[in-house]
């Protein structure tokens, strides 16, 4: 199905651009160099806001509080840890409205200038708004 | 970020991991950090031209490798290799290192690297300082200045713990399960040792000490990730975290300590508060208590009461009994006693801590937690005898001001005594 999801302000397509990197260095980033990033991606969002096509942007908490669920024949397992053993993981993510996939792309390359997060895009299929103010999390 | 701090970042994420498997490789840490250095040297100057590897701990494993084995033989015949050329095509072969530490023992080699820095001989504060030199890849400055010694002298103690461990032959095999589960004890608790040297705060400098807590924590959240299931492991990083988010409420402008019931609970951190009991609830899951856990539980206890009177001294209480059986000790017997003054008064909380007073005699929070129950049932004389006992036993000034704070409040009470 190639149904464009219509938003409302933007016309675009919505995109989750998710973000991986090696927790291990992430973890060790100092407090000072988390919140340059932090400011710098603020900056890069900011521009989104002011045009009313930024969604929510989420930031996970490390996974070593992960949980997975996972089916085993009949039998529904609760896993310690995230689903995947790698190098990577996904440590957060975004959702913006845009035009084209040229336009996610540029967005991508300047929120991550000067770190080596890899960033995942991916266009959307549903999108449903939820009903929470983002301040209901305690880890926020 | 600048190359260089991206780098660094890079560099101290990686390095368990290389250090691990350098130790594995050369089984001799002076050779392995050597090694390390080396690889670290190179990165620094490949990097920032090539751009990142895609797997930094695998990189620095095979440069270091190389350059060490380069340096034997460069000892052994004098003649000189050209070092630089066994790295000019990294490409191909990282793949393959990557494939084999994927499938081969990183973990064990992490657990390993850990693990000898908690060698039974060594004292606390020694296994502190080694862990720190080698594991986190601290400098003998930094470490010196976290302990409040000299330079020199930390050199000393480094380099000896080093020739005990030299000399401990810590086994290079790949662990069994029951070897397993006691290096990730033994580790666990050396960790925790490097919490406490940053959160007691008994000496050094205070923001150095502080780094501290947030290295036992890094360390803490990579070994939960190479043991995902283990709830004591979850338990401990739990506690540090919970403990660690008072941290900006425990002492005031001046320094003095501030104790639970007085700090602005305002100036915790929520984020890390909210990370701590998404740990303790996935740990209790597990239906396998243990001493973290229930410290954590019982942390967690205090993190959720939004004022002091909103803590459940009943449960508390209930999680200090566990742990009595679990670990019987007189100090956590005085810890119940807190939780029991609470739900059943003064009274109750001294007559339980009565029988500890000989055991006790020489503990500095034993006679600060009596002079407060005995002040509290209105016995001002013998709560200022156990005030100044507790003055006697202050190992910092913070320690003493705390006491003489409730000193000067009794002198307040009775202006004519």
């Amino acid at each position: 199905m190639l149904a464009r999801l219509a938003t409302e302000k933007g016309t675009g397509m919505l995109y989750a651009l998710l973000c991986y990197h090696d927790e291990g260095v992430v973890t060790s980033w100092s407090k000072a160099e988390d919140d340059a990033v932090l400011a710098k991606r603020r900056r890069v969002q900011q521009e989104m806001v002011d045009k009313g096509r930024m969604g929510p942007a989420i930031r996970l908490v490390p996974t070593a509080s992960a949980t997975t669920i996972r089916t085993s024949g009949s039998e529904q397992l609760v896993l310690d840890g995230p689903f995947a053993e790698t190098k990577e993981q996904l440590l957060g993510l975004y959702i913006v409205d845009c035009d084209s996939l040229e336009e996610v792309v540029d967005f991508a390359k300047r929120l991550k200038e000067g770190e080596s997060t890899t960033f995942e895009i991916r266009p959307m299929r549903i999108f449903e708004k939820g009903v929470l103010s983002g301040k209901e999390t305690l880890a926020s | 970020m600048t190359d260089r701090a991206w780098i660094e970042a890079a560099l101290t994420g990686a390095r368990p991991q290389a250090m691990g498997a350098l130790l594995r490789y050369f089984r001799d840490l002076d050779r392995a950090e050597e090694a390390f250095q080396e690889a670290c040297l190179r990165a620094l100057k490949h990097w920032p031209l090539k751009g990142p590897p895609r797997d930094p701990a695998a990189w620095l494993i095979f440069v270091g490798r190389n350059a060490a084995l380069d340096s034997v033989r460069r000892d052994s015949r004098n003649t000189e290799l050209p070092p630089e050329d066994r790295i000019s095509d990294l490409e191909d072969t990282e793949a393959d290192i990557v494939e084999r530490l994927d499938n081969g023992h990183y973990r064990d080699d992490i657990l390993r690297l850990m693990f000898v820095c908690c060698h039974p001989d060594l004292p606390a504060t020694q296994q502190v300082a080694l862990a720190l030199r080698i594991v986190s890849g601290l400098t003998v400055p930094e470490i010196a200045s976290a302990f409040l010694v000299g330079e020199k002298a930390m050199e000393q103690r480094i380099t000896r713990a080093k020739r005990r461990i030299a000399e401990a032959n810590v086994p290079f095999a790949a662990p069994d399960a029951d070897e397993r589960a006691e290096r990730l004890g033994a580790v666990a608790a050396m960790l925790y040792l490097v919490f406490n040297e940053g959160y007691s705060a008994s000496s050094g400098d205070s923001v150095v000490r502080a780094s501290l807590c947030d290295e036992a924590i890094r360390l803490m959240r990579l070994l939960l990730r190479l043991f995902p299931a283990e709830p004591e492991i979850m338990g401990l990083l739990a506690l540090m975290i919970l403990q660690h988010a008072r941290s900006a409420a425990r002492t005031d402008a001046e320094g003095n300590a501030v104790l639970l019931e007085d700090q602005d609970r305002g100036l915790w951190n929520r984020r890390l508060i909210g990370e701590g009991l998404e740990l303790v609830d996935k740990a209790l899951r597990h239906r396998r208590s243990g001493p973290y856990q229930i410290q954590a539980a019982i942390a967690a206890l205090h993190a959720r009461a939004a004022r002091p009177e909103d803590t459940d001294w009943q449960e508390i209480d209930l999680l200090y009994q566990m742990l009595e059986r679990l670990q019987p000790s007189p100090v956590i017997t005085l810890n119940r006693s807190v939780a029991v003054a609470k739900t059943r008064g003064a009274e109750a909380a001294l007559d339980m801590i009565a029988p500890l007073s000989e055991r006790l005699a020489g503990y500095f929070y034993y006679h600060g937690v009596r002079g407060a129950f005995l002040r509290e049932i209105g016995r001002d004389e013998d709560a200022r005898e156990a005030f100044d006992r507790a003055i006697a036993l202050a190992r910092t000034p913070a320690e003493a001001a705390h006491i003489r704070m409730h000193l000067d409040k009794l002198a307040a009470k009775n202006p004519l005594s």
